[in-house]
This record gives C-alpha cells, sequence and structure tokens, in this order.
C-alpha cells in the first residue's frame, strides 16, 4: 500500500517539455530516500490544461504543480514527499486558497467543465488495465456481453441521441443499426484516429489518456452490429497513442476481454492496429479504409456507404476516437445520463482542443450548448496582452469562423451549421485584432492545397485556383471582380468534389467572406492589411515628431533601408525594405508605425 | 474474462489501491507529523502502519496525509485525527504498535484512545 500516489502526465504536450525526464529524477530521488515503497509514481494522460505543463499532481493532498522542472524534482520529494509541505512557488496559483489547496474542480480552467470522453485522462495509469478496471472500465462490455441483445445495445445508443464527434454528426445509432442488418460472412468495426486538422489533438488525448476505452467501445460495437474484428487507424506521428494502444490490447487479451468467448458470452472479437502515414485525405472514411486494405488513400464515391460495402467490400461500422470513448459510459448509465446533458438535438459534451491566441492553452470538455464565450473567457482565461477577440476558427480547413458578434451563440452541431461553421472535430483556434482574415482563409487553403489527394478535379484544381486568387488579394493585385469569382468557385467546388476534404475546403473562405467582407475589401480596394498582416500591403514609416535620432533602429536594419544622421529625423525607403519589424520592436520611442 | 463477478473482483482490488486520489471529501483526516523531529522520532513506520491498516480495513472515509512540525517536538511522532464538526484529536509519543488499536477504537467506532492523546501524557 503506497501513502502518496504521484501523478505526472505523460501526454505528448508535456512529453515535449520533459515530463519523462521529471518521473526519471522523481523515481530516482524516491530510490535515493528509501521512498519507492512508500510513493508511487504514475505516468497519466493528458490533464488539459497543457499552457502550464509540465503538470505533477500529489495525492493525498490533491496538490497541482505545474510548470515543473527536472531541477524542482529534488525539492518536491525532500519537501513534500518525505516532510509533507508543499512546495508552495510550484503550486498553481488558482489552486491556492489562503493556506489551503482548493480542489481542482472548483478552478476556473476545470469549473464549467464536464469530463465524459475525458473522465480517465489525467487519473488513471493508461499503461495499467487494473486502473481502468477500477474506474468501472469494461463494466459496460459485460453488461452487454451478458445482459443485452445487440438490437438492445443499439437502442440505447440511439436513445442517447449521440452524434459522430468527428465533425458530420451523423447519428451514431443509426449508423451502427444500418450495418447491423447487412447480413455477410465478415464485419469490422473501424476506429477513425487519423487526427489532421491543424491544431486539433482531442483523439490523440484520448488514445494517450485512456486507451481502454477505446478498446471497450469497439468491441461493444462489434457485438452490436456483428463484427468480430476491428482495425484502429492512428496516425504514426502520434507514437505515444500508438505505444499505449499496442499496450492495451495486448491487456485486454491477457485477461480475455479480446479474442475468442469474451465473457462466456459465445462472442469472438480482435483488433488491429494500422499506421497512417499521416495524410489529411485518409480521414474521410472511405480513403481510411482503402488505405487500411493497403492502397493508396483515395476515397471513393458514396453510396454504397461503408455499412454496405466498407472495408474489404464487407460491411463496417466507422466511428471517431471521441464517440467511442462516449460508448462505455452512455451503456453503463444509460442514454438518459447521456441526453440529459447538451442541447436538444446535440446532446452529451464535446471535447474541444483550444489554441491560438488564448491564455489556457489546452484540452476543455463542455456539455453541447455552452457558449462561445464561456469557453474563451470562462474556461479559457480569455485572450493574452489585453487583445481584443476577433474571431475563433472550429473545424480547421473544413470549418469557418465564429465572429466576435455571435460569441453567445451556445455552440452545437445546429446552431454552428446556421452560421456557416461547422462543428468539425473539435479544434478551436482562437484569434485575436492581431490576425487578418484573409490571411488565415490562405493558410488554411494552403493546406487543403497540400493536401487534395487529387482524385477529383473541383478539389484538385479548384483549391489551387481559390489560393491564387487570395495570393492575389493578399499581395494587393485583386479587383472586386477577383472577390466574386473567388465565391463563386468556392461553391462550385464545395458542390462538385468528391469527398469531404474537397466538399469542406472551400469553407474557411467562405466563412471569412461572410462575416469579414470587410477585410477583403480593404485589401481590394483600399489596398491595406487592416490588422497588419499581409506583408505586401504594409509600409513601415517613421513619424519625423517622435524620432529623435538614435540610429538605433538603422543599426539594427537588416537590409539598410534606413538613413538619417544622428540626432535627425530618420527615414525608411520602403523600396528596400523587407517589412520585418525589427525596427517597430527595436524603437523605444514609439515612432516607427506599420500602415 | 468470464463473468462479471471476475470483473468486479479486480476492480474492487485495483479501487482499493486508489482510493487516496479521490480527495478528501467529508472524511476523516489522520495527520502524521513528517518534520526533521518527526522523522527522527520514527514518524516514518508510524506512517506506513497507519496506512496499510487504513487499507487492510478498507476506511474509505479516511485520507492519511502528512504535514510538517506540529510544534511539540518533544512528543513526535505525533499523529492528529481531524473529523468534522469534532475537536481535534492529537496522539502523541505514537508507535507502530499502536495503530492497531487507535485504528480500530478511533477511526472505526469513534472512541478515541485516551490514554495515548496528549491529555494523557501532558497531566503525568
Amino acid at each position: 500500500m503506497y501513502r502518496s500516489h504521484v501523478l505526472v502526465c505523460g501526454g505528448t504536450g508535456c512529453t515535449s517539455s520533459h515530463s519523462a525526464e521529471i518521473i526519471e529524477a522523481l523515481e530516482n530521488e524516491l530510490k535515493n530516500r528509501g521512498l519507492e515503497n512508500e510513493v508511487k509514481v504514475i505516468k497519466t494522460g493528458c490533464f488539459g490544461l497543457c499552457a502550464l505543463g509540465p503538470i505533477m499532481i500529489v495525492y493525498p493532498e490533491g496538490c497541482f504543480y505545474s510548470e515543473v522542472k527536472v531541477d524542482d524534482v529534488p525539492e518536491i520529494v525532500e519537501e513534500h514527499l518525505l516532510k509533507g509541505r508543499m512546495v508552495k512557488r510550484l503550486l498553481y496559483d488558482e489552486t491556492v486558497r489562503k493556506d489551503e489547496i482548493k480542489p481542482l474542480s472548483e478552478t476556473n480552467f476545470y469549473k464549467k467543465q464536464h469530463r465524459v470522453a475525458l473522465r480517465n485522462c489525467g487519473v488513471i495509469d493508461p499503461e495499467n488495465i487494473e486502473e481502468y478496471i477500477a474506474m468501472d472500465g469494461y463494466q459496460a462490455l459485460a453488461k452487454c456481453l451478458t445482459e443485452l441483445k445487440p438490437e438492445d445495445v443499439i437502442q440505447i445508443v440511439k436513445d442517447s441521441g449521440l452524434r459522430g464527434r468527428g465533425g458530420g454528426g451523423f447519428p451514431t445509432g443509426l449508423k451502427w443499426s444500418f450495418t447491423a442488418k447487412n447480413s455477410a460472412d465478415q464485419k469490422y468495426v473501424v476506429c477513425n484516429a487519423d487526427e489532421g486538422d491543424p491544431g486539433a489533438f482531442m483523439d490523440r488525448s484520448v488514445l494517450e489518456g485512456d486507451p481502454h476505452c477505446i478498446v471497450e467501445a469497439m468491441t461493444i460495437c462489434g457485438y452490436a452490429t456483428g463484427a468480430t474484428e476491428g482495425y484502429v487507424y492512428v496516425r504514426a506521428e502520434y507514437p505515444i497513442a500508438v505505444h499505449r494502444l499496442e499496450i492495451a490490447i495486448q491487456q485486454a487479451k491477457e485477461n480475455g476481454l479480446l479474442g475468442k468467448n469474451i465473457f462466456n458470452s459465445g462472442f469472438d472479437f480482435d483488433l488491429h492496429v494500422r499506421l497512417g502515414a499521416g495524410a489529411f485525405v485518409c480521414g474521410e472514411e472511405t480513403a481510411l479504409m482503402t488505405s487500411i486494405e493497403g492502397n493508396r488513400g483515395e476515397p471513393r464515391p458514396r453510396p454504397p456507404y461503408p455499412a454496405v460495402k466498407g472495408l474489404f467490400a464487407k460491411p463496417t461500422t466507422e466511428n471517431n476516437v471521441e464517440t467511442f470513448a462516449n460508448i462505455p459510459q452512455i451503456v453503463l448509465h444509460g442514454a438518459e445520463f447521456f441526453n440529459s446533458m447538451g442541447t436538444e438535438k446535440s446532446s452529451g459534451t464535446k471535447v474541444f482542443a483550444l489554441g491560438g491566441k488564448i491564455n489556457n492553452t489546452g484540452l476543455v470538455e463542455v456539455p453541447m450548448g455552452t457558449t462561445l464565450r464561456e469557453i474563451i473567457e470562462d474556461i479559457g482565461g480569455g485572450i493574452p496582452n489585453g487583445k481584443k477577440f476577433k474571431a475563433a476558427q472550429t473545424g480547421g480547413p473544413s470549418g469557418g469562423c465564429i465572429p466576435a458578434s455571435l460569441i453567445d451563440t451556445p455552440i452545437d452541431y445546429d446552431n454552428l451549421t446556421a452560421i456557416g461553421c461547422m462543428m468539425g472535430s473539435g479544434g478551436l483556434i482562437v484569434m485575436d485584432e492581431d490576425n487578418c482574415m484573409v490571411d488565415i482563409a490562405k493558410f488554411f487553403l494552403d493546406f487543403t492545397v497540400d493536401e487534395s489527394c487529387g482524385k477529383c478535379t473541383p478539389c484538385r484544381i479548384g483549391t489551387k485556383r481559390m489560393r491564387e486568387l487570395l495570393e492575389k488579394i493578399t499581395d494587393g493585385k485583386a479587383t472586386m471582380d477577383d472577390l466574386d469569382e473567388l465565391e463563386k468557385l468556392a461553391y462550385y467546388i464545395k458542390d462538385n468534389s468528391l469527398c469531404g476534404l474537397g466538399q469542406t475546403a472551400p469553407n474557411p473562405v467562405l466563412a471569412t467572406l461572410r462575416f469579414f467582407k470587410d477585410e477583403y475589401i480593404a485589401h481590394v480596394v483600399d489596398k491595406k492589411c487592416p490588422a497588419g498582416v499581409c506583408k505586401n500591403l504594409l509600409k513601415y514609416t517613421i513619424d519625423a515628431d517622435k524620432c529623435k535620432g538614435c540610429t538605433a533602429c538603422a543599426r539594427k536594419c537588416p537590409v539598410g533601408a534606413i538613413s538619417g544622421t544622428v540626432k535627425e529625423p530618420h527615414t525608411i525607403d520602403s523600396n528596400k525594405c523587407i517589412k520585418c519589424g525589427v525596427c517597430m520592436d527595436t524603437c523605444r520611442f514609439g515612432a516607427i508605425s506599420k500602415k | 474474462m468470464k463473468s462479471l463477478e471476475e470483473l468486479m473482483a479486480i476492480r474492487d482490488k485495483a479501487k482499493a489501491n486508489m482510493t487516496d486520489r479521490e480527495g478528501s471529501g467529508d472524511g476523516i483526516r489522520v495527520v502524521v507529523g513528517m518534520a526533521t523531529c518527526g522523522i527522527a522520532a520514527g514518524a516514518r513506520p508510524v506512517l506506513n502502519a497507519l496506512v496499510d491498516e487504513v487499507a487492510k480495513r478498507n476506511l474509505k472515509n479516511v485520507t492519511v496525509a502528512q504535514t510538517g512540525c506540529i510544534g511539540m517536538c518533544q512528543f513526535e511522532p505525533i499523529v492528529e485525527v481531524f473529523e468534522k464538526d469534532k475537536e481535534k484529536v492529537t496522539y502523541v509519543k505514537v508507535t507502530a504498535e499502536m495503530i492497531p488499536e487507535i485504528v480500530a477504537s478511533h477511526l472505526v467506532n469513534g472512541n478515541p484512545v485516551a490514554e495515548y492523546t496528549v491529555g494523557a501524557i501532558v497531566k503525568d
């Protein structure tokens, strides 16, 4: 029996800031002090508050240490673990109330969150099946196999109102019922863990923090739909997730939770992992299955839908990681538990990966219907440096932006669709007044141009033409006709592309055109970038009244574009200027401005 | 895995090892003075005995924690029991041998072991 548990985040975020070294140092230090049998170190999944990583939580006190460094370890061991005195300087200040530790659940970041899919992330050791079982793991599977008929399971999922968390929002129970009613000698379950949106890391965190819940949910899905084999398609660039998933599958097999005759029910299920090479198009369900089959990852026309002819031309159910992560909880606690959360048409919770211009970068899970304002201001802690919120991009390159004027929109599938956005998989990139919306649209289009598989013409060529138009705009060479052309092309690509990639690729352009048309017009007509981002439209100037002639800027300018004599106002030669902004950062008198 | 019972057995066993991660709540909080004075007087074996005894009896409402110097160094090892709406009980010069009795009588049945408390010692 250990008297204290030390949980250290082993998610990708904290690992990149040396949490693995911290764990090693901690174990060595505990050994040196002879505490190794009294204090247990546990490597967990993501706690969510990635901005403050590496994170360490010490129980039983529940002390939340943030931004821990390897050098802090001896002090933590000697002061806290040996002598019981918390290391105050490392405590996350929101958890300190006078001399007392405030539970994490009372901090602004966690207060409004409701963790269903992430419930075990940062709580258990993901590489230990016993800890998952201790949190009621595999009970839902036992219930399905010993008490429920496959159609009962599907009915529970249908009643729960769960919709696909990968972006489309298709009702999960309905999807399962389609596969279930098709008879075949072999059916499959596929888990889509090919999370490709820039800035999204929800699925990775679930796989890293709670891999067993995916194993359990896929087995349940197999039982409900009559499939005996499953594949998890995960990106090779998620090595920690792949490693833990493989451990989980191995442990499940050793414990008879995968394999033959699970729970003596006569039901067999086996699970395989397939690594994706990181092509964005492989997140599209038909391309993903083509890739699992060993072919080049290209989509195919639907129908036939996967429920009829999917993987290896057999009926297949494909769901996203987060969708599966909700399943065991729904089966265990009933449909009512799940649809009591969220809004009428979007039940349950949604995980968002919060990034961009936000204080608390990280992973949050909130009930559907939570407003963007609550997510950004309360949970996210607002915008850094007192800047003003401008827009949030949801759904990455397939989604759109929500402007500041709609910050009080309750977030669910239908509300987002109504304003021309998309829930997407859950990436939420926050932008402030310094972001140029045209530039953002161009960024996402750069991405889709690179990631288009090339099978269909609208997507392969159309997105390229759109990017050229956007470049024309940001270079100040476009006319209003180009703007109309851009919009026309966007709708054409949306209507005519083969798969979801092309059909949604114009969304960032359409959304920014809808809410920020004035910014486009400023670029086209006034040849100005209001946010000061598009370099070709910028001009740096020196205010002669403020310039003291200190020569600091002239000495820093990498291209010698600034001239002037000492103690006299300087000038910038705009033909030489490369708009790097070094002069502006250097000037101590605020004499340089960009327009 | 052949039955739900088998699964539940694993669950209960694993859960018992994770109780200290659930937070204290309204239960009984037992702290052991683990400053230099406490450690020198032998607080470590006392703490470990306490943790083991609480685990053995599966007392879910009891949290065992360490604390710094309580201030009466001559009476270390000191164990203090905090319970909501009750006065704090301070045991002094505690040894590992006393722990089963303190746990059984006080933590389980609610009767502090008067002879081990600071009141009894200081009177002498």
